[in-house]
């Protein structure tokens, strides 16, 4: 980012172009602290409206009307009370898991374990309930939650210290930790802590109601939201103001700087990792306190992979993984309503997804090269 | 409670074999795709995508025009326009090619069920088998050795890749562009071009393999097809440490592996069927973090590839 | 129940009854005179119009209007003594009620379609329609349902059974306008409540029978006895296999699985006392690689017979017939799969749904819990593949008359337990209708291989 030299400020006023008063706004762009932000939100904005075009010729080709389908997307994501509920409905769990990829992200890890963390989180949860499930009820809440964030942050972690004592890759021991999660999760609730007098399915023993967390005052969105959303900010403040966070940064930027300047790398990847697993723990725990009452194949819907691709679009920043985890929870709510209005397959969302992490993808090949982002006017 | 003349625990053993010979060929395919790729300095996490495109394609052809085998082609060319996307977008700079096989992964499973609705109640005609079992009068082994041309195929591709890449100029280019993208810019070459046939070539593996699953075994186009096994087999390329030979035996490996579940069951061991199921998976993160070290880059790994940096 | 019955007990049509044209064709005052004198004529109660007819026919309030001088002052329904003569005229006139009758029942039923009030149906399903399985039997029933005078539906594929089928569901009755729900798989009954309780004014409907006193009203539960269809399954793989193994496919270890198992074992050991069926469970409702691999398992094993009872059972009965073993279908019918090893299957019949719609237009009632298996034609077989000789087929068909009586029951003493545990006692017989007890079968035949995992 250059900063603006003084030549430029004094006489602008003299040669006033029809493009000054965009060029004025643009120097506030040029300012270090906000330029980068300011160019990534404009990256990614472009990205998701260069992917909605590509949609909607993928749409047209296959006989329907773009316009009519993207307001189907608006309504069924946005458009009514009911779509916001549920837009923020699935937002909830895929900013916590989103966490999962950006944290540790920040240190130059490509973890994709969300899911799994995920799981276990909600089993733990269930376990540590009827632990203490004679306690008061906020006692048991909290010990479950707590539970669910330290299970998955473990889970994690073992993926920060394979990586930094044996050199495995994160992203395929993450991978494979991921199905090994889910299937010791499907034996535990088939068997061993299953509850029996659950016919339908196969279900763990059910949480004490007590420790149940409950909806938003009039709303049919849970509190678990408002959890993962303050989680955000404080992670957004510990990286972006704290020595440990600028620790993460420079070990993220350049491992080799990091390692000169005697920074404790292992420390640092594990706890990254944890971090990012604490947080798709808490996503499961809240998954079975808030929805669904007990840990059961319901858990498994793909919050994780939904979190790879938030974590991505909001380009690694926790304050910025909320609006976009808004935004995708939107357009999943809104598949429900293409397949009955136009007989599209579920998966049309999906293909949308896809091409927005795509273009967003491609668009990092335009960071720092637009020149009205790093010229001052 | 078994019955006396039920075969028991050599019915187990057929079925490793039998699952070895079958399950195997998707794997085995996509590694060596996946091998081609890594060896140009490309990791390529897409083909998962790849695999149900090229299922899809395979099946939808096949249906369309009653030929498996043409189903077989236009799987290929699927996986390999799926491969041309990766590439084209991995080209551009600063790009994270590992972000972009997870997007890939995600955009080619969405498109292939957005695509592959139609074609979920239709029958295709199958690929033919070859009986290498004749000479057994026990229908369970003649089953077992049924085997199926394209995992011959397969085998014969695991030989050549291996022969092509140690001898031949483009094997030599092609290891270049992984090991020293440098050194081959030096020499004239385009890095890009060189990683972009590469990841071509891999996709069309890909959809190959995918098309195995369709049109050979299970034989069905739906959306539970696959599970993971795109996945799996990236995993395996790191395990048999991007030497194609290696690939086709932890092919073999997994393929066995991964059958022992259902042939448990079969002689009434049916306590944790879920954790088998689980087997594969962990026995490729044993070998992993036994064969994986801090001091050295992974033994056979090209130096360029963003995962062994 | 229409006037022909009672037709039938007086022996046949008598000449001189009008036709069915001769009807159509009739001046209302002809009519009249027709009506007065079948209806003031005989006077048996039994003769008598029946009284739903006379209820919903919109026309029925302008016959009884025309009637109504000859019904007042005396009861004309006071049944004369029936000598030869008034017999004849009593045929005729019956001829004639029947006549009207038949005249009346098209009419009656134009009346009942002006009456219904147009509904949106909406149908949630946990997979895609045309899987060649569950959700296809159901997508059947919903082209049906779509017949139906008033009825428009609208499908979604691809529902979780968890809190997401809750948001389809919403969304169908708040953004849609969806008056019914056919809630399709059997996880989504818990979701079903909550929505149920919330919505009175819709209708919701779902494959399970898990309605119980005290849920919601407007909730149905429906779902055939799918034991006796596997019962008949047995016995074509009972008589069919050479090997005297049969093979069993489940999805997920839940009850009614285990009772169609038990049916199916039961079945064949009826008539071949020394099968066995090894069954394997593969966790999901649908796995297309681990459905494969199970039946090439089980055929390595010497099994010649399987049935998969998993959502989308087309994998294994093609798999099975690359193996060349023979294969029963579940579902719907799956004979156009393997044509050489088809012997039958197990079907659902869910037309039901559309009765319960019709009761919902037009406030009429219906049943909170249905169950039933042959007698109530909740359940139906396959038809038989080519390979399954006559003798075969008339011993199924036999059974099947035997479930249709209630002779033949499934669960009957003395039987053990394939651990070796008596549990029915000699002479103790289950009825075929004993829900409470198969939610409660937690253990498998003997003759089967296997666990439940259940306690």
């Amino acid at each position: 980012m250059r900063v603006p030299s003084d030549s430029a400020a004094d006489t602008s006023h003299l040669t006033q172009s029809p493009a000054a008063p965009m060029r004025r706004w643009l120097s506030f762009a040029a300012v270090p602290a906000y330029g980068a932000a300011v160019e990534s939100a404009c990256l990614s904005l472009g990205a998701i409206a260069v992917a909605l075009f590509l949609f909607g010729i993928f749409v047209a080709l296959g006989g329907h009307n773009p316009i009519e389908v993207y307001k189907a997307l608006y309504l069924g994501g946005f458009g009514t009370r009911f779509s916001i509920e549920g837009a923020l409905t699935q937002a909830s769990p895929i900013i916590l898991t989103a966490l999962c990829t950006a944290i540790p992200a920040r240190v130059g890890l490509l973890v994709i374990g969300a899911e799994g963390a995920l799981v276990l989180g909600g089993l733990a949860a269930v376990l540590c309930a009827t632990a203490v499930s004679t306690a008061p009820a906020a006692i048991g809440t909290l010990v479950a939650l707590l539970g669910a964030v330290c299970v998955g942050a473990l889970w994690i972690a073992t993926v920060g210290a394979l990586k930094h004592f044996r050199g495995v890759n994160e992203t395929i021991s993450s991978l494979l930790l991921n199905y090994i999660a889910i299937a010791l999760f499907n034996h535990l609730i088939s068997g061993p802590i299953r509850d029996f007098s659950q016919t339908l399915k196969a279900t763990s023993w059910p949480v004490p109601p007590a420790f149940r967390i409950g909806s938003i005052l009039g709303w049919s969105v849970h509190w678990g939201l408002v959890i993962g959303v303050a989680l955000c900010i404080v992670l957004f403040i510990v990286l972006r103001y704290t020595t440990l966070g600028f620790s993460m940064d420079i070990l993220g930027g350049n491992r080799r700087a990091a390692q000169v300047a005697g920074l404790p790398i292992g420390r640092l990847l594990i706890l990254a990792c944890a971090i990012g697993g604490g947080a798709a723990g808490l996503a499961g725990g809240i998954e079975v306190l808030a929805v669904h009452g007990a840990a059961s194949e319901s858990l498994i819907v793909g919050f994780g992979y939904t979190g790879i691709l938030v974590a991505f679009l909001a380009r690694q920043n926790p304050l910025a993984v909320i609006p976009v985890a808004l935004l995708v929870g939107g357009i999943s709510a809104s598949g429900g309503l293409l397949q009955r209005r136009f007989e599209m397959p579920d998966a049309t969302t999906q293909v949308l997804q896809g091409l927005i992490f795509l273009c967003v993808l491609a668009s990092n090949a335009f960071a720092g090269r637009i020149a009205s982002f790093t010229r001052p006017t | 409670m078994t019955d006396a003349n039920g075969i028991g625990w050599l019915g187990v053993a057929l079925a490793i074999v039998g699952g070895a010979l079958r399950v195997s060929t998707p794997y085995l395919y996509v590694s060596l795709g996946e091998v081609l790729t890594e060896k140009s300095g490309r990791v390529n996490l897409g083909l998962e995508g790849v695999l149900l495109m090229g299922a899809m394609s395979g099946f939808a052809a096949g249906s369309l025009t009653g030929s498996p085998w043409l189903g077989v082609l236009a799987a290929g060319i699927a996986g390999g326009l799926l491969g041309l996307l990766h590439a084209a977008i991995c080209n551009l700079p600063r790009v994270n090619d590992i972000a972009v096989g997870i997007a890939l992964f995600l955009f080619g499973m969405g498109l292939a069920f957005y695509l592959g609705k139609p074609f979920i109640a239709p029958r295709a005609a199958m690929l033919p088998a070859l009986p290498f079992g004749f000479w057994s009068d026990e229908p369970a082994v003649r089953a077992a050795l049924e085997i199926s041309p394209l995992f011959l195929i397969g085998i014969a591709l695991a030989i050549l890749l291996r022969w092509a890449l140690a001898n031949t100029r483009w094997g030599l280019l092609l290891r270049m562009a992984g090991e020293s993208a440098d050194a081959a810019r030096a020499l004239g070459y385009s890095v890009n071009a060189i990683r972009t046939l590469a990841t071509i070539g891999g996709g069309f593996l890909g959809g190959i393999g995918g098309a195995f699953l369709s049109l050979y075994y299970p034989g069905n186009w739906n959306e539970a097809l696959s599970s993971g096994q795109g996945l799996m087999a990236i995993a395996l390329v790191i395990f048999a440490r991007w030497n194609p030979l290696r690939c086709l035996y932890a092919s073999l490996l997994f393929g066995g592996a991964s059958a022992l579940g259902p042939a448990l069951q079969t002689v009434g061991v049916t306590a944790g069927y879920y954790l088998y199921s689980a087997a594969p998976y962990v026995l490729t993160l044993a070998l992993l973090i036994y064969s994986s070290s801090t001091r050295h880059a992974l033994a056979g790994a090209p130096s360029e590839l963003s995962i062994s940096r | 129940m229409t006037s022909s019955d009672h037709l039938t007990e007086l022996g046949h049509f008598g000449e001189g009854s009008l036709t069915f044209f001769e009807c159509l064709t009739l001046s209302p005052s002809k009519l009249r005179r027709v009506m007065r004198s079948v209806l003031g004529g005989h006077g048996d109660a039994d003769l008598a119009f029946p009284a739903g007819l006379m209820d919903n026919a919109g026309f029925s309030s302008g016959v009884t209007r025309a009637l109504a001088p000859s019904i007042e002052g005396g009861n004309p329904m006071k049944s004369p003594k029936l000598d030869s003569t008034s017999r004849r005229e009593v045929l005729i006139r019956g001829a004639n009620l029947a006549a009207i009758g038949a005249f009346l029942g098209p009419l009656g039923s134009l009346a009942r379609a002006a009456d219904a009030k147009p509904i949106k149906v909406g149908f949630l399903y946990s997979a895609s329609r045309d899987d060649y399985g569950f959700n296809q039997s159901f997508a059947v029933a919903a082209k049906k349902l779509a017949q139906m005078p008033g009825v428009t539906i609208e499908e979604q594929e691809r529902v979780p059974e968890t809190a997401q089928c809750e948001r389809v569901m919403e969304s169908m009755i708040q953004v849609d306008g969806c008056k019914g729900i056919v809630a399709t798989s059997f996880g989504y009954w818990p979701f079903v409540l909550k929505l149920a309780a919330k919505y009175p004014d819709v209708l919701f409907i779902h494959g399970g029978a898990l309605w119980k006193d005290g849920d919601p009203k407007n909730a149905i539960g429906y779902r055939g006895y799918m034991e006796e269809p596997h019962y008949l399954c047995g016995i074509a793989a009972g008589r069919m296999t050479k090997t005297g193994k049969l093979g069993f496919i489940g999805s997920k270890p839940l009850y009614f699985i285990f009772n169609n198992c038990n049916g199916f074992v039961l079945g064949a050991r009826s008539v071949r006392p020394d099968a066995t069926c090894r069954v394997v469970i593969t966790g999901d409702w649908d796995s297309p690689v681990k459905e494969a691999q199970a039946v090439n398992a089980l055929a390595d094993q010497g099994v010649d017979v399987i049935i998969a009872d998993v959502d989308g059972p087309k994998v294994s009965i093609e798999t099975a017939e690359r193996r060349n073993i023979y294969s029963c279908g579940y579902h719907t019918d799956l004979s156009a799969l393997a044509p050489k090893g088809f012997l039958t299957g197990a079907e659902w019949n869910w037309a039901k749904a559309g009765d319960f719609i019709h009761a919902w237009q037009t406030g009429g009632t219906y049943p909170n819990l249905l169950r039933g298996g042959f007698k109530d034609g909740m359940v139906a077989i396959s038809p038989f593949g080519k390979s399954v000789p006559e003798n075969v087929r008339q011993e199924v068909l036999k059974a099947r008359q035997g479930f249709i009586d209630d002779t033949l029951k499934l669960y009957k003493g003395p039987l053990k337990d394939n651990e070796g545990k008596q549990v029915l006692a000699p002479g103790q017989v289950i009825s075929n209708t004993d829900n409470d007890y198969k939610v409660n079968v937690k253990w498998l035949v003997e003759g089967a291989i296997g666990e439940t995992g259940l306690k």
